[in-house]
């Protein structure tokens, strides 16, 4: 199947919504239908062609793959409420990378600013570099952040990644910031990197897997060492992913159950090495 | 039919409708995936009687199961939706929760699905865990020897009950003889469960009885010990008369196990004592599944 590519052409001075350009909504439309489409940079309405060299075959169907090529941080929302088909992205992007993303797979060759993954239900986000704050967070007014689906970040993630998390799977090579998994409602979190401050922080449920010994907060019961049967099952759902995850193997965890400042039941486990 | 000069006789089995499921359990090692398995199965011969028809269906290796541990797969047959779902609660609670590093996965899909861990999951008193892998659900429920793991539910299938047949022989210890070869034979066959003890059952019944609450009783006509007072189906040399109840998943599940247990039988030849293959039935009048015994051994033969 041919790709459809974007690239961007010029350097931009304000963030621009690119929610518009998903396969979904691009499906059936002509390369002069997509140039002619009107992106918001807040202030100014922007035809695509204006922001984008168009090359590449129109898509024919919501399966389609798209191609940001030489995208840069300006670019909020890529891949905003995307139900299926795919994005690749070669370079960096803004905030809101996958927002509200209900399938179909996105992978960022770049970095990311904030609020990647927020409010996704299903789908795939691979970063290949770094990501901002308040991954798989929830958007504002929201009492719930990601909800399901796959997070694979190669690099670091910053503060609150999995805030308020209720469901999914978020995996992180790389470091991760302060309250890594606060207020987390349920899901599943691991980093192989050193997390920050507060790790867990108000969690109810949920599940930080950590390979590094945390500094953790008081509200934060030891439980002692144990062989979890469970993460056999974690394990074999990692193997299908290209990543460093999927060389884990041991069962043997130490085990923190919290936050007990509000009377959570989430945990922490740290792998033996 | 005659096969190595053991007789096949025109007849058939008469078999019903039932639900079932199946039940991946595992364990550190085979002896205790076995322990709760026999726990499960336990005091399920007959659903007159029991409730539910159980039985292991076979061992599985350490990469044939979910959690990568040696286990066993389980099938539980009942008459009704409800009565399966009550009796695999029960025994799931009673017989895995309990059993030591025992754990429990879906071994069927369906679109029908009953409760396996769902209710199981309170005996954590609120510390219960639940996990969503790959878009199955599993519950983490703390007990004393660690975490008991259990998948949320497992599918539920229309399936088979009530296949069987009569191994008719000269004395009781080569009819019992005969019986074991045939189940060590059938005892290979997927889908298929023989939930009587040791998969055989001595005590084969017919509808009904001169006493009015009785709904079956002894079935006359095969015990040799009333060939003179009944209408016996018996010849003179025959003293012994065992069954072999077959539960599968479908209609050629369990016409393969009988092919392959009376195939064994025969094999055996004369010399084993046994001098006819009959089965059970109600006349054709009560279950909707007849396994012919001589079509049945034709189409191995094809």
């Amino acid at each position: 199947m041919s790709t459809l590519t974007l690239r961007l052409k010029k350097e931009l001075t304000h963030s621009l919504n690119c929610a518009a350009l998903t396969p979904e909504n691009l499906a059936g439309k002509s390369i002069p239908d997509i140039a002619s489409l009107m992106l918001s940079d807040g202030r100014n309405q922007l035809r695509v062609d204006a922001v984008f060299e168009i090359s590449g075959a129109p898509i024919t169907d919501a399966l389609h793959t798209i191609h940001f090529k030489d995208s840069s941080r300006k670019l909020d929302y890529l891949g905003a409420h995307i139900n299926s088909g795919s994005l690749e992205i070669s370079g960096d992007v803004g905030a809101y990378l996958g927002f509200n993303l209900n399938g179909g797979t996105i992978h960022c060759h770049g970095n990311t600013a904030a609020f990647a993954a927020c409010n996704m239900a299903k789908g795939l986000l691979i970063i290949d570099g770094n990501t901002g704050e308040f991954l798989g967070g929830a958007s504002a007014g929201q009492r719930k952040g990601m909800h399901g689906g796959t997070v694979l970040v190669k690099g670091n993630a910053g503060d609150r990644a999995g805030d308020q998390m209720r469901r999914g799977l978020m995996l992180i090579e790389g470091n991760a910031g302060d309250y890594c998994g606060s207020r987390m409602i349920a899901g599943t979190i691991g980093v192989m990197g050193n997390v920050g401050m507060y790790a867990g922080f108000n969690m109810k449920h949920g599940t930080l897997l950590l390979l590094k010994k945390p500094a953790l907060h008081a509200t934060m019961q030891d439980c002692g060492m144990h062989t979890l049967p469970f993460l056999s099952l974690l394990y074999q759902s990692f193997s299908k992913l290209d990543s460093q995850f999927s060389g884990l193997h041991t069962q043997r965890v130490q085990r923190w159950v919290g936050d007990a400042a509000c009377n959570g039941n989430g945990e922490i486990l740290l792998i033996s090495a | 039919m005659i096969i190595n000069n053991i007789q096949i006789d025109d007849t058939f089995a008469e078999a019903f409708n039932m639900r079932a499921t199946r039940v991946i359990l595992t364990a550190q090692n085979l002896k205790w995936a076995y322990h709760a398995a026999n726990a499960m199965t336990g005091f399920a011969t007959s659903v007159i009687g029991c409730g539910v028809e159980a039985g292991i269906e076979g061992e599985l290796g350490e990469t044939e199961t979910p959690d990568g541990r040696p286990g066993v797969s389980v099938l539980l047959f009942a008459m009704g939706s409800k009565v399966l779902m009550q009796q695999l609660e029960t025994r799931m609670g009673q017989c895995v929760l309990t059993c030591p590093t025992a754990a429990a996965f879906a071994g069927i899909n369906s679109e029908d699905q009953i409760n396996l861990g769902k209710n199981l999951r309170f005996f954590g008193d609120g510390f219960q865990t639940s996990k969503l892998i790959t878009d199955k659900r599993y519950w983490r429920v703390p007990v004393m020897d660690g975490e008991f793991l259990c998948e949320e539910t497992t599918g539920m299938v229309r399936a088979i009950g009530g296949g069987n047949f009569l191994i008719l022989a000269t004395s009781q210890s080569l009819a019992l003889a005969a019986a074991e070869v045939a189940i060590e034979a059938m005892k290979k066959i997927p889908n298929v469960i023989m939930p009587f003890p040791g998969g055989v059952v001595r005590s084969g019944s017919k509808v009904g009885s001169k006493y009015k609450t009785m709904f079956a009783s002894t079935n006359d006509a095969f015990c040799p010990t009333l060939k003179g007072v009944t209408d016996s189906e018996l010849s003179a040399e025959i003293e012994s008369v065992m069954e072999i109840v077959i539960d599968g998943l479908c209609f050629d599940d369990i016409a393969n196990a009988m092919r392959v247990g009376i195939t064994a039988i025969c094999q055996l030849g004369e010399s084993s004592g046994v001098k006819r293959i009959s089965a059970g039935n109600y006349g054709g009048k009560l279950g909707p599944h007849h396994f012919k015994l001589q079509e049945i051994m034709q189409a191995g033969n094809a």
